[in-house]
């Protein structure tokens, strides 16, 4: 790889002066930061070591629950305030990668790793997202991972990440920290769709950082399940994934949040399916209405039209086994 | 034979705990005084010509040495009067793969040689290309007459009968320990560290590359993380490591990335196969029709036997056998663990499954009922043939009894259960093999051969097999291997080290043993080594001696044989796979150590499951190129895919094959493996897959 710089400023405001400057990458867990390096999908002049900042805290609040971005997947995973409060997210994150990666991987990171699309990897390949203009190697190309929801023209890829999937149907909030002080956005309104500018991922700027999420507090931790279909059981990345989160009081669902994982640029939250729910009785039957809902206006390409028919499959197992009825 | 300083399982690895604690040195892990660092530029395109090589950036980068490509090499002594193999590196400016290795550069760090690699711009004169096998299925050429006993095409009278196809994908061998060479001139003597199964082998081929006598070439493969089939020939990239190093005159170390492991140390070929088999409404087989195509490289020819077990497994009167090759524009496929075996039985053993279920009959008692008790290809009785114990041991073990024969009738929780069974064998061969036993007043025996061990654990079975015959304990005794110095070992493939080596050291014991016994006048099975050696004022005695195969060979077949028994469960709604147990039953002739024997097999069921559900080299054949050349992106069965699998030895001596009695079994742990998981999906699903690997998208 390229040589760089490295540098370890020591408070949150010199991060935030020095990743100001054109070349300049964030670096935490570095599990997929350094994979682009070595291929030379991204070639930074100067990478900022944040590791040593406070921010890997996880903390009940007044309305919810605060995880510091420097947080590890592993340690949140298994961290007993988010089991009993958010269940779901653990069980999204135990879901993603290998053990050994989440113990290096952070929250912020995960939200901000890039779309493992082969395309986007092999510098001799056309990309979009990697190069803008070059085309889409995806679209005519082997897409069996790609998207069914969302995508443009231009990038039919697909956001990697379980535990965003499992953060967009909790609806989380995003603290971003500018040199100007902190924003806080929506997580389902972090990443973007492609579009006509497929290389960026979110919308993050340049000069800002992650500092933490919230999860509001919520009623779903008895009913709630996070349902990963993958080719191994074990470091894979999903075939169709999906966060399945309900409120329900004597057997009527009050509440239903639902995100999908594997089908879109960003995480696939699913609105219309929520509100056909909501009010309906646990049974097989609203689920499966639900997910046909859900699967409106989805569209395949060559390799990857089974999603068609495996996404509204496992929304309905995945509610089955948050009702309880698995 | 007595058992000495081991239990019934056996000795564990007498290198394990250096293994375990980082203490081993692969190839890639010596360093010398002024080493540096190469990095191969593979090709971009998958057919054509480089018509220029801008280096001019490489060469001004940091610490770069040296740019080696076609038009600087030095003159390759093997490359003259037209020798030089297509494909060579540096040979010419010829692609004829995409991921062909085509220049080196030499810097003082491996980081600088990488980023000086990636500056390298190569501009191409594309031509077309193929490389999908799918599309050249007609160009296919037909490789021999194939083979024929009785009528062709007889299964097509038969009653009951089918006719089906199935397609395995290309397996790349993936091992561990990426390939690696490390070598040091000293004028026109080489010393070579690197990955080898043959190491007396690869020092002749380094000896014709360059013209030297054998004794200016030094090869050593101490130690291997893997090689499944793929550490044999010089590749290219080896061959270019070695030409740099030549041309620098420093110590250099090359090391292959993952990617690179995809196109530059071949793989197993995808196959095509036809099956047609016919059988009486009682389920007697009448005839049986395989016609395989496989790839090869448009450079280089690599056969396999798809079809051989077919010609032998079972007793049928009628078989007719094809195999043809497609070229393509790719690497050269090789031997890949059961090579030809494990993909020619996944077919004939789901076949024999699914006409099975055509005839209503039980798959083990549908073998059973063609059992064949002579090699019917060969004409020839088997030496040893524990196959029936196999089926039955298996099966009573497994629980096959609670099999229910119509698909989809057992289901759990949203799961639903299969069982399925297939059978394997593996020829179980020996080659010509030396070892030296020396015995010193210390009371050590050092045992020498050129062999290596690629992961079975070679020295540990060596160690195993001369405790027995000189009965010392196995502290006592030393194995060395891994060099060409040593005396000639047959090459570690085809299930045939312990076999051969293992001969060769049973012998040189043996003759040991009665060296002391003359001297002492004596006949013990326990002499008193060291104070023979002190009466007769002697530091050492030793012996080096070569084993042959002894000739009755030509009498009787000699076979491993394999049944696999497997449990799926399928999830209904998502097509997921789980495998929820494995019992492998084995006639590996006498099991000489339990505990190694037992990691074989397992070794082979794990990659059978992987065959069976997961691994494929996936190329866009727009470019040529693989898509999926990463461990991320090509999946191997991981330890949560992997359910505890049983394994059961027959463990009945084979009178022939060598004086241990044993039969290989290294290969055939796999072969088999991924029909009995197809055959118990079948089960759970009533799907038939019949393109691996079977992946929950084509479950749904």
């Amino acid at each position: 790889m390229k040589q760089f710089q490295y540098v370890r400023p020591l408070t949150q405001q010199n991060v935030l002066d020095a990743i100001n400057k054109p070349g300049t990458k964030i670096i935490a867990g570095g599990t997929n930061l350094v994979d682009l390096m070595k291929r030379g999908v991204t070639a930074p002049d100067k990478l900022v070591d944040i590791n040593h900042l406070p921010l890997k805290g996880i903390t009940a609040t007044k309305t919810g629950l605060h995880i510091g971005a420097l947080a590890l997947n592993s340690v949140v995973s298994e961290n007993n305030l988010v089991i009993e409060k958010q269940p779901l997210l653990s069980m999204a994150l135990k879901a993603g990668a290998s053990p050994q990666l989440r113990n290096m991987a952070t929250v912020g990171g995960n939200m901000l790793q890039r779309t493992r699309c082969t395309y986007f990897y092999d510098l001799t390949m056309p990309c979009n997202k990697r190069n803008p203009g070059s085309g889409c190697g995806a679209m005519e190309g082997y897409n069996r991972m790609h998207a069914i929801f969302g995508a443009s023209p231009q990038c039919i890829a697909v956001h990697p990440s379980d535990m965003c999937v499992g953060l967009a149907a909790l609806d989380a909030v995003v603290i971003i920290a500018g040199r100007k002080g902190e924003r806080r956005i929506p997580f389902t309104e972090f990443h973007r769709l492609p579009g006509d500018h497929p290389e960026m991922d979110n919308h993050l700027a340049k000069d800002e950082l992650i500092v933490g999420i919230e999860i509001p507090d919520n009623n779903f931790a008895k009913n709630s399940y996070y349902l990963k279909v993958r080719d191994r059981q074990s470091y894979a990345f999903a075939l169709v994934s999906v966060a399945a989160a309900l409120d329900i009081d004597n057997g009527t669902i009050r509440k239903a949040h639902l995100a999908m994982g594997g089908v879109a640029h960003k995480p696939w939250r699913l609105f219309d399916a929520e509100k056909a729910l909501v009010g309906k009785p646990v049974s097989v039957d609203s689920f499966n209405q639900a997910a046909q809902i859900a699967i409106t206006g989805a569209k395949a390409y060559e390799y990857n039209a089974f999603k068609l028919k495996l996404a509204p499959a496992t929304i309905t197992e995945a509610l089955k086994h948050a009702s309880g009825l698995v | 034979m007595k058992e000495v300083a081991s239990n019934q399982e056996g000795i564990k690895r007498v290198d394990g705990h250096l293994k375990v604690t980082g203490a081993i040195r692969y190839s890639a892990e010596y360093h010398f005084s002024g080493l540096v660092y190469g990095a191969l530029v593979s090709s971009t395109i998958a057919k054509g010509t480089m018509t220029a090589i801008d280096s001019k950036a490489a060469e001004r980068a940091p610490g770069v040495l040296a740019v080696i490509s076609h038009i600087n090499a030095p003159e390759v002594p093997g490359y003259k009067d037209g020798k030089g193999q297509p494909g060579s590196p540096f040979l010419n400016n010829q692609i004829l793969y995409n991921g062909q290795p085509v220049v080196l550069v030499i810097a003082n760090t491996l980081e600088r040689a990488k980023y000086a690699a990636s500056l390298i711009k190569i501009t191409y004169k594309e031509e077309p290309h193929q490389t999908n096998l799918d599309n050249n299925l007609q160009n296919a050429v037909k490789m021999g007459e194939g083979y024929l006993r009785g009528e062709a095409d007889a299964y097509q009278s038969a009653p009951v009968k089918i006719e089906v196809e199935y397609r395995t994908p290309i397996h790349v061998h993936n091992a561990m320990e990426p390939f690696a060479v490390t070598s040091v001139w000293d004028g026109d003597k080489v010393t070579v560290y690197t990955k080898s199964q043959y190491i007396k082998g690869m020092q002749q081929d380094i000896m014709r590359l360059f013209n030297l006598p054998e004794q200016n070439v030094q090869v050593y493969s101490k130690v291997i993380g893997g090689a499944f089939g793929s550490g044999s020939p010089l590749w290219p990239y080896a061959k270019a490591a070695l030409i740099g190093a030549k041309m620098i005159g420093k110590p250099l170390k090359v090391v292959i990335d993952r990617e690179q492991m995809f196109t530059m140390v071949g793989y197993r070929s995808p196959a095509v196969q036809k099956i047609g088999m016919g059988a009486s409404a009682d389920g007697k087989l009448i005839g049986i029709t395989h016609d395989a195509t496989g790839e090869t490289a448009t450079y280089q020819r690599f056969t396999e036997g798809i079809t051989d077990t077919t010609c032998f497994l079972y007793d049928c009167p009628n078989i007719n056998t094809g195999y043809k090759l497609a070229k393509l524009d790719l690497s050269v496929p090789t031997y890949t663990r059961g090579p030809g075996e494990t993909t020619g039985v996944y077919a004939l053993e789901s076949a024999m499954d699914e006409l099975a279920h055509a005839l209503h009959m039980d798959p083990l008692a549908f073998r059973l009922k063609n059992y064949a008790e002579t090699n019917l290809q060969q004409n020839l009785p088997y030496s040893s043939k524990y196959l029936r114990e196999c089926y039955e041991q298996g099966a009573a073990q497994f629980g096959w009894d609670k099999r229910k024969p119509e698909p989809r009738s057992i289901e759990k929780d949203g799961w639903l259960v299969g069982y399925g069974l297939s059978t394997g064998a593996y020829w179980a061969g020996r080659a010509p093999s030396t070892a030296k036993a020396k015995l010193s007043t210390d009371g050590t025996l050092l045992i020498q051969t050129a062999t290596s061990d690629m992961g079975p654990g070679t020295a540990t079975m060596m160690t195993k097999i001369a405790s027995e015959i000189i009965n010392i304990p196995v502290e006592n005794i030393r194995v060395e291997l891994g060099s060409s110095a040593l005396p000639h070992a047959a090459g570690e493939y085809g299930s045939m080290t312990t076999s051969s080596v293992g001969s060769s050291v049973y012998d040189a014991c043996t003759e040991l043993k009665t060296k002391f016994n003359q001297l002492a006048g004596s006949n013990a099975d326990n002499p008193d080594y060291v104070k023979i050696l002190q009466d007769h004022k002697l530091p050492y005695l030793e012996i080096t001696k070569q084993s042959n195969p002894d000739g009755h060979g030509g009498k009787y077949s000699s076979y491993a044989f394999n049944v696999n028994f497997v449990e799926v469960h399928v999830h209904q709604a998502t097509g997921m796979i789980k495998i929820a147990r494995v019992v492998a039953a084995v006639d590996g002739g006498k099991i000489l150590n339990p505990i190694t024997a037992r990691s074989q097999i397992i070794g082979g069921v794990v990659w059978g499951i992987g065959m069976a559900l997961m691994e494929e080299g996936v190329i866009d054949h727009r470019y040529g190129r693989y898509v999926n050349s990463s461990l991320g992106d090509y999946h191997i069965a991981t330890n949560a895919d992997v359910p505890q699998i049983e394994v059961i030895f027959i463990d009945k001596k084979d009178p022939v094959t060598n004086p241990m009695g044993s039969k290989g079994i290294g290969e055939v742990g796999i072969v088999g493996v991924a029909a009995a998981v197809a055959n118990a999906v079948f089960n759970a699903t009533g799907v038939r897959v019949r393109d691996l690997p079977i992946t929950p998208d084509k479950l749904i």
